[in-house]
């Protein structure tokens, strides 16, 4: 049987989910056995005269980590989405946006300043900022543009599969792999988690009140968090009950809260939202001002709330900025 | 919950309906131009206009288009769902399909009655109308729930609303539970001495209806009871009664009161609530003579034999009959009921809230509940009206609204003391020949035969003076005012500030909702108003009802009344008790909550968050459940859910998202 072709690309994205992959340990050497790796920069020495060579559809799946914020990563998906049969948004940023996408709340001209200007660390008197088309000496340089927006993957070609998490857990990219090759695939558009919130697999759950009455959030280093009770009962923002299940609970295993990486369920169209409602339910308090101030304790709400999928959501991005910059 | 038919495999066919309200609609919207625009909508098969849709014919149209098979779901845009949803849902189940394949546009109340602009309105009508038709395709065939209805009865609160309620029904045949708290029923009612405007006595017209109760082999009276828990939902409500230990066996006390003869206190130590607290009772006693049932009760708090256990208990020796169980513990009921009537009552204001009035400061000084007990033949004073001094008062003052229509205490009108102040007045000039000053803002005597009250006093030479009391005082000014005191009040008709002294002085105080109001709300799943008044589910329509279907109100818990309304309360409480009793069971609307069990993580937001307490957590699957019998279709949980695995029908996500993207879609 013909080995299926695989490729992999990243976009806008840490690097955390290329090592996913190779976190995957010796099992990957049966994972290079079953498929042909066709594709892969950060790894192996492709070009990307390399993919336009191939026909169209001749990678069998092409996994695409990280968002989507510059032209010249809208153009390697556009590309792969011709030359590929699946397109798998591997990890937050593909699925959601992630964390490169909290930078929906500013602008491209404030992140250039603060980055190259501002950021204490730099030291650039002569006030030198990127810029796409530059002439020097040796010629005209080109770089990609940036975008105001940051965008998640099926913002700008098709998706048939997300695979969730910051990384995407192991077990799970393993289940694709051996999907991929045994070729039972599900309905388009899946993400490839189990549907229900990760209070399910929680080692915690039983000691989770019916109701939790919260004075105040806390972060993590304000206590010394209780390595058994449920986390949210300790007022920290844990966001287990509106994150999708799959990881098996490896942040609260360390004792540290949920901060949704795996996204929402299939039936949440907007995580931060959600989570909101859902942590509005856990305030103690009757009085507006008290309420004010219990809600006041969440340290930054949207880097928060919306840590992996501004982008995706319903706000989209900081709507002032938008008018000034232009979404591309 | 169950779905029936097949509509949701079925090819959708959308009938769009646009109603003309004779002008109400069309005056403002064009019919025409939104008929032509809903019939380009998706799935839309018909769309037709007519000008009462509600009517016959009208409805006709609709099921004509099912019969003949054009449609097989339905828009009606016309006016509003609370008018006429109802209405087209039996006009789709009559036509053989289902109710709930059926979506209102409301552009009436929401269009032409607020819209001044016709094309604004056209255009306002158009986007609701694509609204309704996107979220009907996401419709499932539905179909509510029938119930049957538990035949007995829950009547709280034992004063003359409750007895009353009881009384009506015991009558009709029903198997009632009268709960009073005290340790006898009778409420206020059984306090007062005269009732007005007929100065009929109280107790001559109340002990009849007492005893009656207690005869009636319907009633189970459970008096020095309270319910302490309400589970289920209207028809079938179980409910918790606490039996407090009274330390007399009920059923041998014959209330010959030896055992209050021979307790070891001689005279009374504990203020006598009955009497409101003017004169002393002991530990063990009998509220008040006519007391239902005629049954001692021995106060725990004060019996020094429970309390310490070191008494000669000359009671026991006393009793013949062995009633006496200083080891009574209290008891817990059970019952299951169909309806329950709330009867709780009111509480007086408590006069020392407005320092100025001097009450508690000053001797001398009543509130009218307590000279109702003075005035009262059997109370502590034999119905004499004294001093302190044992002289009988020359000049009395008696100021109204205390604690009434008082932007610092009370906004509202308490509504029975006019007439009650009237009737005090009347007593006291008869029983003293005093002369009687009423301080009033404003005489309020509408109700039959209250007016010609008044008009009596009038003649009987009691005075009145228009304006709020500032002060009543001790401080005098003149040599008449010495050892009187002083009441200073502007006279608004003269336009003067009056010093009136006089010896004696009665608060008017009103009516306020019971301490507890808002906890025995929520223990019966009912609001209250923002002063605890229990929330009627209409002011006009629905004046017994409550939010909560099959528990009804009557009498002053629901807001200040006399006795004539609340006995006319307590009757319609009664029958419409019986109207659900008589039809043996309940539809229950299909737009509860569910849980999709599988995806549910168990993670118990939801739990705590009901209002009807219709969610609990099933630690055997480890998720939520929802009773869809109690669930109102608030929503609450819904949008709560985390995960989004709590659906509503009716309501779900792709239903109301349709609805945004049908309107936004339009615009």
């Amino acid at each position: 049987m013909k080995k299926p072709k695989v490729g992999f690309y990243w976009c806008a994205s840490c690097g955390g989910c290329e090592e996913a992959v190779l976190d995957l340990a010796e099992d990957i050497l049966g994972v290079v056995a079953a498929i042909e790796l066709v594709f892969w920069p950060v790894a192996l020495d492709f070009k990307r005269s390399d993919v336009e060579a191939m026909d169209d559809g001749e990678i069998a799946v092409c996994f695409v980590n990280g968002a989507i914020r510059t032209s010249e990563q809208n153009e390697m998906v556009k590309l792969l989405r011709k030359k590929s049969q699946l397109i798998a948004a591997f990890g937050s940023c593909a699925q959601l946006g992630g964390i490169p996408g909290l930078a929906n709340m500013f602008n491209r001209e404030e992140m250039i300043k603060e980055v190259y200007l501002r950021s204490p660390s730099v030291n650039n008197d002569a006030e030198i900022t990127p810029k796409e088309d530059i002439q020097v000496n040796e010629g005209n340089l080109i770089l990609p543009a940036l975008w105001d927006t940051v965008k998640a993957l099926d913002h700008v070609i098709d998706v048939d599969y997300f695979l969730p998490g910051c990384p995407p857990p192991v077990n799970l990219i393993e289940d694709v792999f051996n999907m991929i090759v045994e070729g039972e695939l599900p309905p388009k558009r899946t993400v490839l988690a189990p549907d229900v919130a990760l209070c399910d697999e929680c080692e915690r759950r039983e000691k989770k009140p019916d109701k939790l009455t919260l004075k105040e959030f806390k972060s993590p280093f304000e206590i010394n968090i209780d390595p058994q009770e449920c986390l949210l009962a300790q007022g920290l923002l844990c966001l287990g009950p509106v994150t999708r299940k799959g990881c098996g609970g490896a942040c609260i295993k360390a004792n540290m809260p949920c901060t949704g990486c795996m996204g929402p369920t299939g039936r949440v169209r907007d995580f931060g939202a959600k989570a909101l409602t859902a942590i509005a339910t856990s305030i103690d308090s009757k009085d507006e001002k008290e309420i004010n101030a219990i809600v006041d304790s969440i340290l930054d709400p949207v880097g928060t709330l919306y840590r992996y999928s501004l982008p995706a959501s319903f706000l989209h991005r900081h709507y002032e900025k938008m008018l000034i910059g232009g979404s591309k | 919950m169950s779905t029936v038919g097949t509509g949701s495999n079925d090819k959708c066919k959308i009938g769009v309906y646009v109603c003309h309200c004779g002008i109400n609609i069309s005056s403002k919207v064009d019919v025409s131009k939104t008929v032509r625009f809903a019939a380009k909508l998706p799935h839309v098969t018909v769309s037709r206009e007519y000008k009462f849709m509600c009517a016959d014919p009208g409805q006709d149209l609709i099921q004509q288009d099912i019969r003949d098979g054009r449609i097989n779901r339905a828009v009606v845009a016309s006016c509003s769902p609370l008018m006429h949803e109802p209405t087209f849902r039996n006009t789709m189940a009559e036509a053989g399909g289902n109710p709930f394949l059926f979506q209102m546009a409301n552009i009436r109340e929401h269009v032409s009655w607020v819209t001044l602009d016709n094309t604004a309105a056209t255009e306002k009508a158009m986007s609701l109308i694509s609204a309704a038709v996107e979220r009907v395709v996401f419709h499932q065939p539905l179909m509510p729930n029938r119930v049957p209805v538990h035949p007995d009865v829950l009547v709280v609160g034992g004063g003359i609303a409750g007895i009353h309620a009881a009384l009506t029904l015991a009558d009709a045949g029903q198997k009632v539970y009268l709960v009073e708290r005290e340790p006898s029923i009778g409420g206020h009612m059984a306090k007062f001495d005269k009732t007005f405007p007929t100065l009929d006595c109280s107790a001559c017209i109340l002990t009849p209806k007492m005893s009656a109760v207690r005869a009636h082999s319907n009633i189970t009276l459970w008096s020095y009871s309270e319910v302490i828990g309400v589970d289920g939902f209207v028809g079938n409500f179980k409910v918790r009664v606490r039996r407090k230990p009274r330390y007399i066996i009920e059923e041998r006390c014959v209330g010959c009161l030896d055992c209050i003869e021979a307790c070891i206190y001689k005279s009374g130590k504990v203020p006598d609530e009955f009497n409101e607290g003017l004169v002393k009772r002991k530990p063990v006693y009998i509220p008040f003579p006519q007391a239902t049932p005629l049954v001692a009760v021995i106060d725990a708090k004060t019996c020094i034999g429970i309390r310490t256990g070191k008494c000669k208990m000359t009671c026991i020796d006393a009793c013949e009959r062995d009633a006496i169980d200083l080891n009574q513990s209290e008891e817990i009921n059970e019952i299951e009921v169909g309806a329950i009537i709330l009867a709780t009552g009111f509480k007086t204001f408590n006069a020392k809230r407005i320092y100025r009035y001097g009450y508690g400061k000053y001797s001398n000084i009543y509130t009218s509940l307590e000279l109702e007990r003075m005035v009262n033949a059997a109370g502590p004073t034999g119905g004499e009206i004294t001093l302190k001094n044992g002289q009988k008062p020359k000049a009395v003052g008696i100021v109204h609204c205390v604690g009434s229509r008082d932007n610092k205490t009370n906004k509202y009108c308490s509504k029975v003391c006019c007439m009650y102040s009237l009737k005090l007045a009347h007593l006291i000039k008869e029983r003293t020949g005093a002369e009687v000053y009423n301080f009033y803002i404003d005489m309020r005597t509408p109700g039959k035969g209250y007016e010609e009250f008044y008009d009596r006093l009038l003649e009987e030479n009691v005075h009145f003076i228009r304006g709020r009391v500032a002060e009543i005082t001790d401080w005098v000014m003149t040599p008449e005012e010495e050892g009187k005191l002083v009441i200073r009040a502007e006279d608004t008709l003269v336009g003067v500030v009056r010093r009136v002294p006089v010896d004696m002085v009665v608060l008017s105080v009103g009516l306020e909702p019971q301490p507890d109001a808002e906890d025995v709300g929520r223990l019966f799943n009912i609001s209250c108003t923002r002063e605890g008044w229990f929330l009627e589910r209409h002011p006009k329509l629905a004046p017994v009802s409550t939010f909560t279907d099959g528990i009804f109100l009557a009498g002053a818990c629901q807001g200040p009344k006399d006795i004539p309304d609340s006995v006319a309360q307590a009757g319609a409480a009664a029958a419409e008790a019986l109207a659900l009793i008589d039809r043996g069971y309940v539809v229950l609307e299909p737009n509860t909550a569910y849980v999709q069990d599988e995806l549910c993580s168990g993670c118990k937001t939801c739990i705590d968050l009901c209002p009807y307490g219709a969610i609990s957590f099933d630690d055997e699957k480890d998720t939520a459940k929802v009773n869809g019998a109690l669930c109102k279709g608030c929503g609450t949980c819904v949008a709560s859910c985390p995960s989004g695995s709590l659906q509503q029908y009716l309501f779900t996500d792709d239903q109301i998202f349709s609805e945004i993207k049908g309107v936004i879609l339009y615009a």
